[in-house]
């Protein structure tokens, strides 16, 4: 029997949401962790059971956790991410050079083939990638060492990888974003990296249309369709159809280009979803209602979702790793909220309903689905 | 022997037995209680005692002090006998009631609001 299982990283614990194909009526288990921030948490394309966790703390620091069990069961696993060689510095915000300092783990992705190897992204921003199940982490350090690392600055939110994408058609190719650095791209397994910005413009910096500097706030791929990127950045909803190459702007007729996620229908690659946000100094929707946009076209045209959703005095948030979509056959849309509400749609968008309302802010949503 | 150098003598080459006090969220990650008991061969450091503790618990390794440079986390204290050991040495003695297992030796999260 088919159904899906949500996994809710929040700023007070882990929450699993799990329904059968129906997606009406929801089990909620949690918090895990309780009273812990979990940045993330993800589950492996290779083994559903398999799960990841990212917990933090500004008192204790990282913990990784690992389930084998689908959540049922935690086990911690090795949390020491140590900068490969001598860090150096990046820029901080006044431009003065800042050491490089591991904060957090933002993003944990598991291999698309292999339950014991996941890359994890971290702040300040690099990637590591374990192979052992988590006990252990190396760091690609060709990314922060392929020449722009000095010049990286610090999002409002920190010098934070958040966004890595494993090209299903090619083992040896990934995406990864950085606030405020932007797009890179390797294609040989993470040895070597390359600034992926040509197009993109950013009023915030001092060139608009430099290599690097730009802040971007979340990438997203179809898995049939690896050279075609969507990118919410902080202002502005872009599109590559060269696998980064170059960006063109698809903003088209949103009521504002701000906001933080970006998903991709998981049935029509040409179908987009972003949460328009007021502006980036007012992290809510316009005029407190909720809405969802969806692009049936990879861009430009957009439709506003609202069936569901809150049309008055809705100031929340959807942080950038909050949207998450499942591959039955209807193809369901997930979001949460800094409210605490995750939202559902097991009609692509159409109809919008709670699974719960009144959790932790949301940090993360993904969603497996279970056959 | 007088009594102040059988003491020194039991600290600096004995076996001893140290109390802990673990904050809330570490007792969890540890799956420990909230006093827990350790052994700790010679002198009585703050580093032996949290070097003990790690062995004992591997999950608290990155917890309490940073991975790389063993320093306190920033957020966290180390008090004892009523006194903020939390600047001392690492390598210097810890008061002799936590050395002989008298006083716990306690780890405190700062307090903080949110």
């Amino acid at each position: 029997m088919s159904g899906v299982r949500v996994l809710v990283g929040t700023r007070k614990g882990a929450f699993i949401l799990t329904s059968d194909g129906k997606r009406e009526k929801w089990d909620v288990s949690g918090p895990h962790f309780a009273g812990w921030e979990i940045y993330h948490l993800k589950g492996s394309p290779a083994d559903p059971n398999r799960l990841y966790a990212s917990q933090s703390s500004g008192w204790f620091g990282q913990v990784i956790q690992r389930s084998s069990d689908a959540g049922k069961t935690w086990e911690t696993v090795g949390n020491k991410f140590v900068y490969d060689g001598v860090p150096g510095t990046h820029q901080w915000y006044d431009g003065t050079p800042h050491p490089w300092e591991f904060k957090r783990v933002w993003h944990l992705e598991p291999s698309l083939t292999d339950p014991d190897a996941v890359y994890a992204g971290v702040e300040d921003a690099a990637i590591f990638r374990s192979t052992d199940g988590g006990q252990n982490w190396q760091e690609l350090s060709g990314l922060r060492g392929h020449g722009t690392g000095p010049r990286w600055q610090p999002g409002a939110g920190g010098l934070c990888l958040h966004t890595i994408i494993l090209d299903p058609t090619d083992p040896e190719r990934m995406f990864i974003a950085i606030s405020a650095a932007g797009a890179f791209r390797t294609e040989d397994g993470g040895k070597t990296w390359k600034p992926i910005n040509r197009g993109l413009r950013s009023q915030y910096i001092p060139d608009p249309t430099a290599e690097i500097g730009h802040c971007v706030h979340r990438i997203a791929m179809h898995p049939s369709r690896p050279g075609v990127l969507y990118m919410q950045k902080h202002w502005d909803v872009m599109r590559s159809d060269n696998a980064g190459d170059s960006w063109q702007e698809v903003s088209g007729n949103l009521p504002t280009d701000f906001g933080f996620v970006i998903d991709v229908h998981a049935h029509e690659p040409e179908t987009i979803y972003v949460v328009p946000i007021k502006s980036d100094s007012e992290h809510f929707p316009i005029d407190g209602k909720l809405r969802v946009f969806r692009s049936r076209t990879g861009g430009n045209d957009w439709d506003e979702l609202t069936k569901g959703l809150p049309q008055t005095n809705c100031y929340v948030n959807v942080l950038r790793d909050a949207m998450a979509v499942d591959s039955l056959d209807s193809c369901g849309v997930y979001f949460g909220t800094t409210g605490g509400q995750v939202y559902a749609s097991p009609d692509a968008g159409d109809n919008w309903a709670p699974i719960v309302r009144d959790l932790p802010a949301v940090l993360s949503v993904e969603v497996q689905t279970l056959r | 022997m007088t009594q102040t150098n059988s003491q020194t003598m039991s600290r600096t080459t004995s076996r001893t037995t140290i109390r802990v006090i673990l904050p809330v969220h570490l007792r969890t990650l540890a799956q420990a209680g909230a006093e827990v008991s350790i052994e700790v061969n010679g002198q009585v450091t703050q580093r032996a005692v949290l070097d003990a503790l790690e062995a004992r618990y591997p999950t608290l390794r990155g917890t309490i002090r940073d991975h790389l440079t063993q320093e306190r986390r920033p957020f966290l204290r180390f008090f004892a006998c009523q006194d903020d050991l939390s600047h001392d040495s690492p390598d210097a003695p810890l008061p002799q009631p936590v050395a002989v297992g008298e006083e716990p030796f306690l780890i405190i999260g700062a307090i903080a609001g949110g």
